[in-house]
């Protein structure tokens, strides 16, 4: 919206940083990740609570001075059940995220670009796997790959390339039809028609042109992507596909705080704060991003 | 054995009771002493010439029906009517409303007759003094719920059709072994290969309900799938079949014509199942849409707060059932044969009795009992349990870091860097996997807290309960395989006699891939005096032998400490306040259902 | 677009033949058995589940397995279950009628709000509805069904006692006060389920607007002074839609399929509890069932997308 004033040559990605600057919802947004993440990485060195430490003397107990986000039911202190959470959940929703997005969007255009034979190919997989049940299918992973990745990248290690493939790998269809349902009314516009007539190649067209116009709802999907991971990686756990029961995760604990809800509200309140937080300043992001991306726009 | 009571101690103490010098009670609470079950008691009183007592709720209404909807609700939602398909407790418990047999269990293990007139005792010439027969005597004037007169046929008829293995049914294992004949219309004789103490099976309970010859008589064998009553079950039962839709509900109507005169109370019934127990709890305890839900595997404190609304109360009562740990003594991670925890190999550390016995003290019992289990469980440190009051006095548990510490140290495992302990380059670092269920996973939180006090470090597991629980060959992941060093589930105790449920000790019985891990010894435990004083004991027709010789498998088995025993379960349900029930923790929740009223 | 549906219709028919072997497959490598609860049962002598599962055919190889599946299929017999030894077809048509009204409605309450809320967020961004629209979006899809559920249970039936919680499909009333009882007890099943969905459809309908809006035509047609109210709903809305076409064909399977979750906690006893009851118990018969159809539905309806495509925008070939 802001007027165009300067026109000095700029790079373009000196261009874009300084447009993405200029969105202060998204500069914002980016500043409270920011915080989240050092929160949960620099959090331990300041908090010094073990999050196992139970004590039953303390159980459900809303903030205070010693536990400043309150206990759940066995005394543990939340506020580091939080912190250690957090990195898990927060790698889990970026990573799951990111191969979720990637996938979708490298099917969907591809299969928005091609005509004859790719894209039926293409949205028979996007059909498949939309239609694969997913516990039976979940049980079968866990039972073909656990043990083998557990060799490969450890205990922990195995797990979260596990879960990250696992939540990735079943929720990119979304992405792939929304990103080929917009190449195929986008391909034909005359902005592309016209890159076109001017010799720009299909690579050229997709990148330049349609990919950029196409972003909108690959945005949405992606931020709804991070909080849907976060979730998802607490209920496999139910499946005993995600990490290790006593491990607390930000999913988790909302999972574990639901029955608890009318006396101990609080350990559900951080922990539902905690995403919606993510989420929100994701996608704030995500919308300095596009703009600041957006061909068109002048500034 | 710890107790010093003799064989003829006992002798004299049924005779105590014979002649009234004894109250019933007071004979059953010393048997509890002794580890021996309420059910157990009774069947040797009855052997004894005394007749079972009554635990049953008293019946107050004067005239049947008038009573409104009686509305119950199952977390797992029943999916078949036919009882000797029934493959679960839901099923069970749904088929019983429509269905009796000739006798149920009482929350005190009384055995107290439905179908039949009376139950079988040596005084009224019910059982033979070899223990091979039992005269069961029919109730008369009793009709099906299509008019048709029950008699003898039909309770042999059930017997042909469950003991048939093409008809496939879950019950098979009371009917395949014995025979039964009719005498006359209203008398069968059950006759049993061997003498057989425990002879309240066949017919008792949650596998015996009678089917009618009339619907299921074409049906037996391999065309059972076809009978239409398997979905419209016409029984002898309190209630009428009026409506089933599998996994969702079962309605029923009063049968006005049933042998119990007054009863039932309520003019329809209505079960429905789905959802989880925290929920189920509630639409009792807190919305009150619901009278009764069933098995609330719930946090009590959970409960304790829903119960504040005053609308409902929680009720427990006992039950054979036990949560207890397996120490794997044998190597999991060693595949010899192609089977991993094989008996031909031996577990690094845990193999060490003195490492078994410091984990035993690291079981803060009391605190899971306090703090998870609530009303859901009694502390224990026995296999074979009773209610609370009749716990056995033999064997005791005690939670003590230090004195674990103190063995561990004496038995060389040091220290090392990490805080963990070892001996010979062997670190005691184990994986205790458990299936996924709230109760659980904290308790195993509680353990692992107490271990890394003692230097072993747990590794926590937990496997979907549908995996867990499975006997897929296949899977890895099955309680029964043990591929693990630790792990906790409960087992329960279908018939109200530990003999069945002691099989869990017989070394003939340990589960291996050459049985297609089908043995019931899934612990893996193996010892010549456990197994010898079993076999005695299924010989042995004496009861105060034959129980003498059950406790002795049972101590056996839990001093070895390949097996933890933590918890002795109760069934919890949640009841609205004005409905008086009466479940059993020795027979499905609904056995004596035509009593129920509301106050 | 006859040519063009006839093509798409008879690529269908092998596309759905591969899509059920990977299922029938799927299903038959998971691990689980359904006899399970008898290998626990000491009652319950192993040659009698033995024989159970030959009868059941589950020793055959898989392939044997699948044709035989396929022929019976063909000739419309669905099998039966193996927890409740009913005919299958029977058990999903006894669930379809509850599940179509509950999620449909579900479906249609979140298109109702999102559409509306998000067209007018997109044209007006950064307004204070837009904002207001963002977060409580946010909220929507930070929060899963399993939480706000039971939040509502504790607000609307329990603290304030207005709402049952237990879905009834046969419920004792008869006349208008079945259909108040009926409204009632599906207000919370819809409405939460509603309210997520209508949270990313508002998100999505917004930055699908704001992606038209700034195209070239959309300038053109404002530049040349048409009504703004005719270039939002001929220009902007129509090419904005496309997206949300997409999503709804993405959801409508679901509508048969059921919410597993939500209908967990209220028991509606839709197709969706009828499928996790089934998987829990390795009920295949069932599973395999129910995920066929789903499946005919998906292919289905990525073609239905495919035509609303065409007529939203005309230029769209394949």
């Amino acid at each position: 919206m802001a007027p165009a004033r300067v026109r000095v040559p700029a790079s373009p990605m000196r261009q874009t940083w300084r447009r993405f600057a200029r969105h202060r919802l998204a500069v914002a947004s980016a500043c409270l990740l920011a915080i989240l993440m050092l929160g949960v990485i620099l959090g331990p060195l300041l908090w010094r609570v073990r999050i196992d430490d139970i004590d039953f003397a303390a159980t459900l107990q809303g903030p205070s001075a010693a536990h400043p986000f309150g206990t759940d039911d066995l005394g543990q202190d939340l506020l580091a059940r939080m912190i250690y959470g957090g990195r898990i959940s927060l790698a889990v929703g970026f990573a799951a995220m990111l191969v979720a997005t990637l996938v979708g969007i490298v099917v969907g255009s591809v299969a928005g670009m091609s005509r004859r034979l790719v894209d039926p190919a293409l949205m028979w997989v996007t059909d498949l796997f939309l239609s694969l049940p997913q516990l039976p299918l979940l049980l079968l992973i866990i039972y073909l790959f656990r043990d083998r990745l557990k060799a490969l990248f450890g205990v922990e290690g195995g797990i979260f390339v596990m879960i990250v493939a696992v939540i990735g790998g079943l929720r990119w269809m979304p992405v792939a039809r929304l990103v080929r349902a917009q190449f195929l009314s986008l391909r034909e516009k005359e902005f592309v028609e016209a890159a076109r007539a001017l010799g720009a190649s299909r690579w050229e067209q997709v990148v330049g042109h349609i990919l950029p116009n196409a972003l909108g709802p690959v945005i949405v999907a992606s931020t709804i992507e991070v909080s849907a991971a976060i979730i998802a990686e607490s209920t496999l756990s139910f499946l005993g596909l995600g990490f290790p029961p006593d491990i607390p995760t930000w999913g988790r604990i909302l999972f574990d705080a639901k029955d608890h809800l009318d006396v101990a509200p609080h350990w559900a309140l951080f922990a539902g704060a905690a995403i919606f937080l993510t989420v929100l300043s994701i996608n704030f992001i995500g919308d300095g991003l596009r703009d600041a991306l957006d061909p068109r726009r002048i500034g | 054995m710890g107790s010093s009571m003799t064989e003829q101690d006992l002798r004299n103490r049924i005779s105590d009771v014979r002649e009234g010098r004894l109250s019933r009670r007071a004979f059953v609470r010393q048997m509890a002493a002794l580890g021996l079950s309420a059910p157990m008691a009774g069947t040797m009183l009855a052997h004894g010439g005394v007749a079972f007592a009554d635990a049953t709720l008293a019946y107050k209404p004067t005239k049947a029906g008038g009573g409104g909807v009686l509305k119950l609700l199952l977390w797992q939602a029943p999916t078949l009517l036919n009882p000797h398909f029934a493959s679960g407790t839901k099923d069970q418990i749904a088929s019983r409303i429509f269905f009796e047999p000739l006798a149920g269990w009482d929350k005190e293990g009384n055995l107290i007759a439905q179908l039949a007139a009376e139950t079988p005792s040596r005084t009224n010439g019910g059982l033979s003094a070899d223990g091979k027969e039992v005269t069961w005597k029919l109730k008369r004037n009793v009709r099906w719920h299509d008019g048709q007169p029950f008699t003898a046929d039909d309770v042999v008829f059930t017997w042909q059709y469950a003991a048939d293995p093409a008809t496939a049914a879950y019950t098979t294992g009371s009917y395949a072994n014995i025979k039964v004949e009719k005498i006359d219309d209203h008398t069968v004789k059950v006759v049993f290969k061997e003498p057989t103490p425990f002879w309240a099976d066949p017919f008792v309970g949650a596998f015996g309900c009678i089917l009618p010859k009339h619907h299921f008589g074409d049906y037996a064998g391999a065309k059972s799938r076809d009978a239409p009553a398997n979905l419209k079950p016409v029984g002898t039962g309190p209630y009428k079949f009026l409506d089933f839709k599998p996994g969702d509900i079962i309605t029923g109507e009063r049968n006005a014509d049933y042998h119990v005169p007054s009863q039932p109370f309520f003019d329809r019934i209505e079960v429905k199942g789905g959802g989880d127990a925290v929920s189920a709890a509630r639409a009792v305890l807190q919305s009150g849409e619901y009278d009764y839900a069933w098995n609330l595997q719930v946090e009590d404190e959970i409960l304790k707060r829903m119960e504040t609304g005053g609308k409902g109360k929680i009720s427990a009562v006992v039950s054979g059932d036990i949560e207890f740990i397996i120490l794997n003594t044998t190597d999991p991670d060693v595949e010899v044969d192609g089977e991993r925890s094989s008996i031909k190999t031996k577990h690094p550390t845990l193999s060490d009795p003195k490492v078994r016995e410091a984990m035993n003290l690291l079981l803060d019992r009391d605190s899971i009992e306090k703090f998870i289990y609530g009303r859901g469980g009694l502390a224990t440190a026995s296999f074979v349990n009773e209610p609370k009051q009749f716990k056995s006095k033999t064997l005791k548990y005690e939670f003590s870091v230090d004195k674990a510490n103190k063995i561990l140290d004496e038995a060389g495992y040091k220290r090392g860097q990490d805080g963990v302990r070892e001996k010979d380059g062997k670190k005691l670092k184990y994986v205790f996997q458990t299936s996924i269920n709230a109760p659980r996973q904290k308790t195993q939180a509680i353990i692992k807290q107490a271990c890394q006090r003692a230097g072993i470090d747990l590794e926590l597991k937990s496997v979907t309960a549908a995996v867990f629980f499975s006997s897929d060959v296949g899977n890895p992941d099955t309680y029964i395989k043990l591929y693990c060093d630790m792990e906790m589930y409960t087992t329960t105790q279908p018939q109200p006699d530990p003999e069945v449920f002691l099989n869990q000790s017989n070394s003939w019985q340990i589960a291996n891939k050459e049985n297609k891990w089908l043995g019931r010894n899934v612990a893996r435990f193996s010892d010549p005096a456990a197994d010898d004083a079993y076999k005695a004991a299924q010989k042995e027709l004496d009861p105060a032998k034959r129980a003498e010789l059950l406790i002795k498998v049972n101590d056996l088995f839990c001093r070895s400490n390949t097996i933890l025993p933590l918890i002795s379960r109760t069934r919890v349900v949640a009841a609205a306040s004005s409905l008086m029930h009466d479940h059993s923790g020795w027979d499905v929740d609904t056995w004596n259902v035509a009593a129920w009223y509301r106050a | 677009m006859a040519g063009f549906l006839l093509r798409r219709l008879l690529i269908a028919v092998p596309s759905l033949l591969g899509i059920s072997l990977i299922l029938f497959t799927v299903l038959a490598l998971a691990p689980g058995d359904p006899f399970s609860e008898m290998a626990t049962n000491p009652n319950v002598p192993p040659e009698v589940r033995e024989s159970l599962r030959a009868s059941f055919g589950l020793n055959d190889p898989i392939l044997v397995r699948y044709l035989r599946w396929m022929a019976a299929m063909a000739r419309g017999d669905w099998g039966f279950s193996f927890a409740s030894r009913i005919n299958v077809d029977t058990l999903i048509l006894q669930r379809v009628p509850t599940t179509i009204l509950v999620i449909g409605s579900s479906q249609v309450v979140a298109l109702l709000i999102a559409v509306p809320i998000g067209l007018y967020a997109g044209i007006r961004p950064y307004s204070l509805l837009d904002q207001v629209a963002n977060t409580l979006a946010f909220v929507g899809f930070s929060l899963p069904t399993f939480f706000t559920g039971i939040l509502f249970i504790l607000v609307f039936s329990i603290h304030l006692g207005w709402l049952p919680f237990v879905y009834q499909t046969d419920l004792a009333a008869s006349g208008w006060r079945w259909w108040w009882e009926g409204f009632r007890q599906a207000i919370m099943p819809v409405s939460v389920l509603a309210l997520f969905q209508a949270a990313s459809y508002t998100r999505y309908v917004r930055a699908a607007v704001l992606d038209v809006a700034r195209l070239d035509y959309v300038r053109t047609a404002q530049a040349k002074g048409l009504n703004p109210r005719s270039v939002t709903l001929r220009h902007i809305a129509r090419n904005a839609m496309i997206p949300v076409v997409t999503l709804v064909a993405l959801q409508m399977p679901i509508v048969f399929g059921g919410a597993i979750v939500t209908e967990q906690i209220f028991r509606v006893p839709g197709v969706g509890s009828l499928l996790i009851t089934a998987m829990l118990a390795n009920d295949t018969p069932v599973v395999m069932a129910v995920t066929f159809v789903f499946a005919c539905l998906v292919v289905l309806f990525n073609l239905v997308a495919d035509l609303l495509y065409g007529w939203l925008d005309p230029r769209i070939s394949f």
